[in-house]
């Protein structure tokens, strides 16, 4: 049980300054676009998916991490040719369902970052493929080696990226 | 009842949202035409985010393109004067093909409108800087620095030098999104080069392009050109899309997909082109090419070929320069050079054959009026029988029989024959 939450101290929710709260989902869609063009396998890489996941579970808060889930998926579907929602929907549904996880599981610990981003990596593909494939009847192949090569790669950037981010929050009890 | 709101927040905010959501999806994907440029409250926060995003990209791409200039302009210039040397030899070579292509053009063109075949030619195009992607796998999405305010339009479609890239989408004031031809919803109508078969190019769940649903051929080969075939109104006829990678067969097994590599790097593209304006008429530019290509051609033939002008002769022997030049193709006649002494091979000295008599043996080798004086001599037959002025002639100088050889006449006696050159 060493990645439960055993103390108020883990339980204490994190606040971060409002710039960074708007500031750093910007960042990523900018990133995310940017580096894709010039790295051609950074596709693989969802940082709007990273932001969403790093707030819901330091956040602990499902309302708020619904919403931000929310904001950032529209906005990433808004540099696509996709209809409005598709990521909105999932990185809501994310952000949900990783808040209130957060909760339960001690969040600081690298080994439980790493496995929380594999599983909600695969956990959105999952909900794309229900959206586009059965709900929109647009084509989505689901390619299991490939989705579970690009979890293991967000896991890994997960983790650098939540260090980095951790400088930036300040501890509330 | 307030309880019930307050235990269930969580879980009742998010049904909400994927309520509204849901909502939204189902307005956006009823509209006729899904795959149709966005409209109303859709587009601006598709504008927003667009708005918010590329200011900061374009930053960042000015100021990689302008470190990049610094250093391929004034630093890396190692082998720039060898290269210049290298394309100059190219220019001209492709020159010279481009002539033969040229003729080619215009006889086409003429069939064309034998034919009443309507050929678009490319007008006008905008160059335009790649900015950024969607950034997911699912959408091959590509964001430029050209928008409404520079000409660009939805559907106008957007090409490279190698091939063509994909057609402009949602087009906004500074910015447009260009999808892909890779992009599983894209389309666009394609011809094999050689077997001539047609097809709908759009891109597979792995962001290859494919053509569609086309009978099983087994001309199809690996390697093939495929070009755009001008069917869905928006490609013009011609561009080059790319080469047949592998032919698969579909699940069902009676058509088969064609799997295109595309001739666009679509994965590295920094430049592009939109094309703003087609047409069914040459361009005046690209008719002046062609003239020019000629003339060009011509120049770089007449410096190739071995030169037909004598740098040690006169100038009035010269070739001219200005006539050779409009038409090099045709030969000069070649005038024979002035003899120094008049002799009995030169051909105006040479008598007429009907004025010859059997027998009779000319002599031009002195002056016209002693030749003329003298009385003739009777011919002896004898073989070596050769005036002392006029030794026996060596091979090179040995008289033609044509004009050695007496025209046949009836035998007459010396005394009637005409002397030669009399008065």
């Amino acid at each position: 049980m060493a990645l439960m939450a055993s103390s108020r101290h883990e339980v204490g929710a994190k606040s971060f300054p409002l710039l960074i709260y708007i500031v750093v989902p910007l960042l990523a869609l900018g990133l995310q676009s940017l580096l894709s063009l010039h790295l051609s396998r950074f596709d693989l890489i969802d940082l709007p998916l990273l932001v969403t996941l790093y707030y819901a579970i330091t956040q602990r808060e499902p309302v708020s991490a619904t919403l931000v889930g929310m904001v950032i998926g529209i906005a990433q579907d808004g540099l696509t040719h996709h209809a409005l929602g598709i990521f909105g929907i999932s990185k809501a549904v994310i952000g949900y369902m990783a808040a209130s996880l957060g909760v339960r599981v001690d969040t600081e610990n690298h080994g439980a970052r790493l496995l929380l981003t594999f599983g909600f990596t695969l956990a959105q593909t999952a909900i794309l493929w229900l959206l586009q494939r059965h709900m929109l009847g647009q084509p989505f192949a689901w390619h299991g080696f490939h989705e579970v090569i690009r979890a293991v790669a967000n896991a890994f950037v997960g983790v650098i990226l939540f260090a980095l981010l951790d400088l930036t929050r300040r501890t509330e009890y | 009842m307030e309880s019930f709101f307050s235990r269930y927040r969580n879980a009742l905010v998010l049904i909400a949202v994927l309520l509204a959501q849901v909502i939204g999806l189902a307005v956006q994907v009823r509209r006729p035409d899904p795959t149709a440029p966005d409209k109303g409250g859709v587009r601006v926060i598709r504008s927003w985010v667009v708005g918010v995003v590329t200011p900061p990209e374009m930053l960042l791409h000015a100021t990689g393109r302008g470190i990049r200039g610094v250093w391929t302009n004034y630093i890396d210039l190692i082998h720039t004067r060898r290269q210049n040397k290298e394309l100059k030899a190219e220019v001209d070579q492709l020159r010279l093909e481009e002539e033969s292509l040229a003729e080619d053009a215009r006889q086409g063109q003429r069939l064309q409108a034998l034919l009443g075949f309507k050929e678009k030619y490319v007008y006008q195009t905008v160059a335009a800087q790649v900015i950024g992607t969607s950034g997911t796998e699912q959408s091959h999405v590509l964001l430029i620095d050209k928008g409404s305010q520079d000409g660009i339009k939805s559907d106008m479609p957007v090409i490279t030098p190698d091939g063509i890239v994909g057609k402009t989408r949602d087009v906004f004031r500074h910015t447009s999104q260009v999808l892909e031809v890779s992009d599983v919803t894209s389309g666009a109508g394609v011809i094999l080069e050689k077997t001539r078969i047609r097809g709908v190019l759009r891109g597979d769940t792995w962001g290859q392009p494919e053509i569609v649903n086309v009978s099983p051929d087994e001309r199809i080969q690996r390697g093939e050109t495929v070009l755009t075939s001008g069917g869905d109104a928006i490609y013009p006829r011609g561009l080059a899309v790319g080469f047949v990678d592998r032919v698969v067969t579909q699940p069902e097994g009676t058509l088969v997909n064609v799997l295109v590599k595309p001739s666009a790097n679509l994965s590295r593209l920094e430049e592009v082109l939109v094309i703003t304006n087609t047409g069914e008429q040459m361009p005046a530019e690209m008719q002046q090419d062609l003239s020019d290509t000629q003339q060009k051609a011509s120049d770089v033939l007449a410096e190739k070929l071995p030169s037909r002008a004598d740098p040690n002769a006169p100038a009035d022997e010269q070739p001219d320069s200005e006539k050779d030049s409009a038409d090099a193709s045709v030969t000069p006649p070649v005038k024979p050079p002035q003899p120094l002494h008049p002799d009995h091979f030169t051909p105006s000295d040479t008598p007429p054959a009907a004025d010859l008599v059997p027998g009779q043996r000319t002599d031009n080798t002195q002056s016209g009026a002693n030749s003329s004086s003298a009385p003739p001599k009777p011919p002896t037959g004898t073989p070596g029988d050769f005036p002392q002025s006029n030794p026996p002639a060596s091979p090179a100088t040995k008289p033609p029989v044509a004009a050695a050889k007496p025209k046949p006449k009836p035998a007459a006696p010396p005394a009637q024959s005409t002397p030669q050159g009399g008065a």
